[in-house]
């Protein structure tokens, strides 16, 4: 079962993050930019 | 004159249209878990074989990531329908599509260790998934060379149209070479399969979850891409400022 949660958790993890990072990235842009894109 | 910068968090990227779409996605994906940690054990592959929720639905995202970097890049070379628009979905897709692709080697490689014994072995399949990921790394530096926005966007688009020949190669390999890795996870949506409706259904739930995962991250990243742009078009609008006030005043 470690391998299935393994594969389960890497997934999801990596996910979490690059959304995470994407959804910070455009944040810290719109306050540089001042405007949201919108 | 700029716009006074904004204080407290604000949603950059974020709409209500998105909020819904990473609602579903978020709903999709926990049902896939559940139900892809509740398939039956089987004979051959034992626990192993609940990974078919997330690896099949990964390695579909990412192909379907690729295509859409090629066909926005297509769209994007094409005259008639040249758009900057397209140039950041592609750079959008490619990016989120890299991420896919290593999830695809990654949880291929933690299926490939309890049930073939190797994490990796140089098999046609393998060798061409992550010769995908080099290449799509490949797309990601050339998005990263300094260069004019219109200059940056054809040599990507071309890039994207060099790199997707990998993807049918990949696809078929199965087919092509005696390979470790089993036939096409598409193939076994057919009726008359094997596969058990458990685990068609777990399968087919993973494929509509990573979809909307996707979806949901390249609106979020294409907007990204557009806030960099007006960034850089400033930034480039400050310099040239800059340059004409250091000449009036050399000329006074």
């Amino acid at each position: 079962m470690t391998y299935v949660l393994a594969g389960y958790g890497i997934t999801l993890v990596v996910l979490v993050l690059y959304a995470a990072r994407v959804i910070v990235r455009g944040r810290t842009l719109a306050r540089t930019v001042g405007d949201d894109d919108r | 004159m700029t716009a006074p910068p904004s204080t407290g968090p604000r949603r950059a990227t974020g709409t209500p249209a998105t909020t819904v779409l990473g609602a579903v996605a978020l709903l999709a994906l926990t049902g896939t878990v559940a139900l892809g940690l509740a398939l039956p054990l089987t004979r051959e592959q034992r626990v192993y074989s609940r990974l078919i929720a997330i690896h099949p639905p990964v390695a579909w995202t990412a192909y379907l990531a690729v295509a859409v970097t090629a066909i926005a890049s297509a769209l994007y070379l094409w005259p008639r329908t040249r758009d900057r628009r397209w140039d950041r979905v592609a750079a959008a897709s490619a990016e989120v599509g890299v991420v896919f692709i290593a999830l695809m080697l990654a949880t291929g490689s933690i299926w490939g260790r309890p049930t073939w014994g190797v994490w990796w072995t140089w098999d046609a399949r393998l060798t061409a998934s992550a010769l995908m990921l080099v290449l799509y790394l490949g797309y990601l530096a050339v998005r990263r060379v300094p260069a004019d926005i219109e200059v940056r966007a054809r040599r990507s688009a071309v890039t994207a149209l060099l790199a997707i020949v990998v993807v049918p190669i990949n696809h078929m390999a199965v087919e092509w070479w005696r390979t470790l890795h089993q036939g096409r996870s598409l193939a076994e949506l057919d009726p008359g399969s094997n596969l058990d409706g458990a685990f068609i259904a777990a399968m087919l739930l993973g494929f509509l979850a990573m979809t909307l995962v996707y979806a949901w991250l390249v609106v979020h990243r294409y907007r990204v891409e557009a806030l960099e742009e007006r960034l850089a078009e400033r930034g480039l609008d400050a310099a040239i400022a800059e340059r004409r006030a250091e000449a009036v005043m050399v000329d006074q």
